[in-house]
């Protein structure tokens, strides 16, 4: 259900000042859903190493969720901090709309 | 609706399966409700209605058919949509707690969403089956979902998720309405005509002459049969009630029972006993020539009766009715306070035509009067063309002669010419009609009354005078002479006058029989003398001629003693 990365770093989240909260909402094994959750770890891993945690959610299991987080479109990811808040719906196949919606320059 | 479809045998019509809306009229234009476990596209422009009908199908599932149901608001916020049907009694909050309903609120926002791939959505459909689930929702409601064509921005992947939403609410067996914001020339701007097509329902909102007027057709109904008719509907405090135009067939219960007028002499004209309970009745005429006050007198007679009547005055208010028939001796005021008699005065402006036709339905419903009567009806032209007052006056009708309501309408003819075809053209849908005409004659206005028809019975032919004294009103034969028909004193006059020469021709009798007596009597003593003449000169001639037979026989006795005498010398 709650997939913590593993790659979570040791290292003091806000020294840097820019950690990322993300969560990403599924739907079960389906092909958007499992190209989202691969190409989600390949941005962070490229782009945020070591400052950013990522929460996958299966809505098929927690489908009180849909109404509380307003879920129409799946795959969902919501980059909860740093704020604003941003929505980000789609495999997550166009880095460069993901980079530029999670306020990732390079 | 093709004619082999309307052919097909009715125990194929009659299994397709429909779920009861509970919203008025709407169930008996669709024969039976909307397709059951099947979608239902509603569509119309903005404000016409589309929200507050979905609502109120959900709302009625859940309170009259046990059927609780989901509503998914893409517009309006569940807080706002509570407080906007409160005003109809809907209280969605409580039968949120009950679970008999389910508000969700989709929020989408366009400029808060990236889309960065391809998706589906799932999202909603899971959604909405927990939805379904929490509650057992048997009536789903989404209102509008086009809006997601301003949220997400793929229409290729919308449009093949949208048919996909139909199928699953198909599969899931939930009766369901899709709102649709109408579009230039198409029934929805986003075209979900094409995905919904077993039943779909456009609403239309109208102004003409500053007055609204909101319709409602059903343009497609797939295995049914429907009205294919724009049927006006109406929402009021409680709700949307839609009025089929006319009942198809003619099929009213008739009664053969008759109801007094109020007016001895009116029965009498029709056929000594009044008007058939159940009719309608047309009291046309110009301005002042007593149609209140024969109306009143009908209500009158009705309250006498103990029988309720609600009379519905578009000119004059209660007060002034009442007061102003006080003084032809009819004390209204008691049978209101009996309950027996109800007055609803209105201006005919204060609402469109079928604002008051459902006003009207309303009091009747409520108040189940077995008498109703509408003065005048020619004042509700003001607010719509002859053919909507028409048409308007025909479904009263309909529905007055379906529950056995008589009903009496008074009209305002304009001029003197009056014209027998018109009449705000009830005069053929009406069952009596009469008419209340002046006769100006001598310097003087009076009134005549005739029944120009009366279905089903022998009536008059007769002008008659129609008089309005304080004691009530009566009809008097006019005076048809020599010198034509003669009304009020010019009649009076008239009769006076027959009077005078009846009692000189009585005198004139008179004296001539006694000339006559006298004659006789004279007459009768020249005879008495002549006889007694008679006698005197037959007794003188009796008397010489005795005298004469005495002489002769005397003279006959002495010549025989002679001649005896002779001989013995």
């Amino acid at each position: 259900m709650i997939n913590q990365s593993p790659t979570q770093e040791s290292t003091d989240p806000y020294s840097e000042g820019q950690h990322y909260v993300l969560q990403l909402f599924v739907t079960g094994i389906s092909l958007n859903s499992v190209r989202a959750i691969a190409n989600i770890k390949q941005i962070c891993e490229q782009y945020l190493p070591g400052k950013y945690s990522l929460e996958i959610i299966d809505v098929h299991q927690q489908k009180m969720l849909a109404e509380r987080e307003q879920l129409i479109a799946l795959p969902l990811l919501i980059k909860r901090l740093p704020l604003p808040e941003r929505r980000l719906i789609g495999d997550l196949s166009d880095t460069k709309k993901v980079l530029s919606g999670l306020g990732i320059t390079n | 609706m093709s004619l082999e479809t309307a052919n097909t045998p009715n125990s194929y019509l009659s299994s397709l399966p429909k779920t009861l809306t509970g919203i008025t009229g709407l169930d008996e234009i669709t024969k039976g409700g909307l397709p059951k476990g099947r979608p239902t596209l509603i569509c119309g422009s903005a404000g016409c209605g589309k929200t507050l009908f979905s609502i109120e199908f959900i709302v009625r599932g859940a309170l009259e058919f046990n059927e609780p149901g989901v509503f998914m608001a893409f517009e309006e916020k569940s807080e706002e949509l509570a407080q906007n049907v409160a005003s109809l009694g809907f209280d969605l909050n409580q039968l949120q707690k009950d679970k008999l309903i389910k508000l969700d609120h989709v929020h989408i926002e366009r400029s808060e969403i990236e889309e960065t791939g391809e998706y589906d959505l799932d999202g909603l459909f899971i959604r909405l089956g927990y939805a379904i689930d929490q509650i057992g929702a048997k009536r789903v409601v989404l209102d509008t979902i086009e809006n997601l064509f301003s949220g997400l921005s793929n229409q290729g992947i919308l449009r093949a998720e949208l048919r996909r939403l139909f199928e699953w609410l198909k599969a899931r067996k939930v009766t369901t309405i899709i709102t649709g914001e109408r579009g230039d020339g198409t029934l929805t701007r986003h075209g979900l005509e094409e995905y919904v097509s077993d039943c779909v329902i456009l609403l239309d909102h109208r102004v003409s002459n500053q007055i609204s007027t909101r319709l409602l057709r059903i343009v497609k109904y797939r295995g049914s049969m429907h009205g294919t008719n724009e049927y006006p509907f109406l929402i009021n405090e409680k709700g949307i009630s839609v009025l089929p135009v006319t009942s198809l067939t003619l099929d009213h219960p008739v009664s053969s029972e008759r109801v007094s007028s109020g007016i001895p002499a009116l029965d009498k004209m029709l056929d000594g006993q009044g008007f058939f309970k159940g009719s309608s009745i047309l009291i046309s005429g110009t301005a002042g020539t007593g149609k209140t006050s024969i109306a009143a007198s009908f209500a009158n007679e009705a309250c006498l009766r103990n029988e309720r009547c609600i009379y519905f005055a578009f000119e004059e208010s209660s007060f002034q009715i009442i007061r102003n028939m006080r003084s032809i001796g009819f004390d209204l005021q008691t049978h209101i306070d009996k309950g027996l008699l109800k007055f609803q005065a209105s201006r005919p402006t204060l609402n469109g035509l079928e604002m008051h036709l459902v006003a009207i339905h309303k009091q009747i419903k409520e108040f189940k009067p077995s008498v109703v009567i509408l003065d005048p009806i020619t004042n509700l032209i003001t607010v719509g063309t002859v053919s909507d007052v028409k048409s308007m006056l025909i479904r009263l009708i309909d529905f007055l002669q379906a529950e056995q309501i008589t009903v009496l309408f008074t009209a305002l003819t304009l001029n003197n010419v009056i014209n027998e075809q018109t009449d705000e053209g009830v005069s053929s849908l009406v069952d009596a009609w009469l008419l209340v005409k002046d006769i100006e004659f001598n310097g003087e206005r009076n009134r005549g009354l005739y029944v120009m028809k009366s279905r089903g019975m022998k009536h008059s032919n007769q002008v008659r005078e129609f008089i309005i004294t304080d004691k009530g009103l009566d009809l008097v034969n006019v005076y048809l002479g020599s010198e034509g028909v003669l009304t009020g004193s010019a009649r009076e006059a008239q009769q006076l006058l027959e009077e005078t020469g009846i009692v000189i021709r009585e005198y004139a009798t008179n004296r001539k029989d006694r000339e006559i007596e006298r004659k006789k009597l004279i007459l009768e003593s020249k005879i008495a003398s002549l006889k007694e003449e008679f006698e005197s000169v037959q007794d003188e001639l009796n008397k010489t001629y005795i005298e004469d037979e005495l002489r002769k026989e005397v003279m006959e006795k002495n010549r025989e003693q002679m001649t005896r005498s002779r001989h013995n010398e």
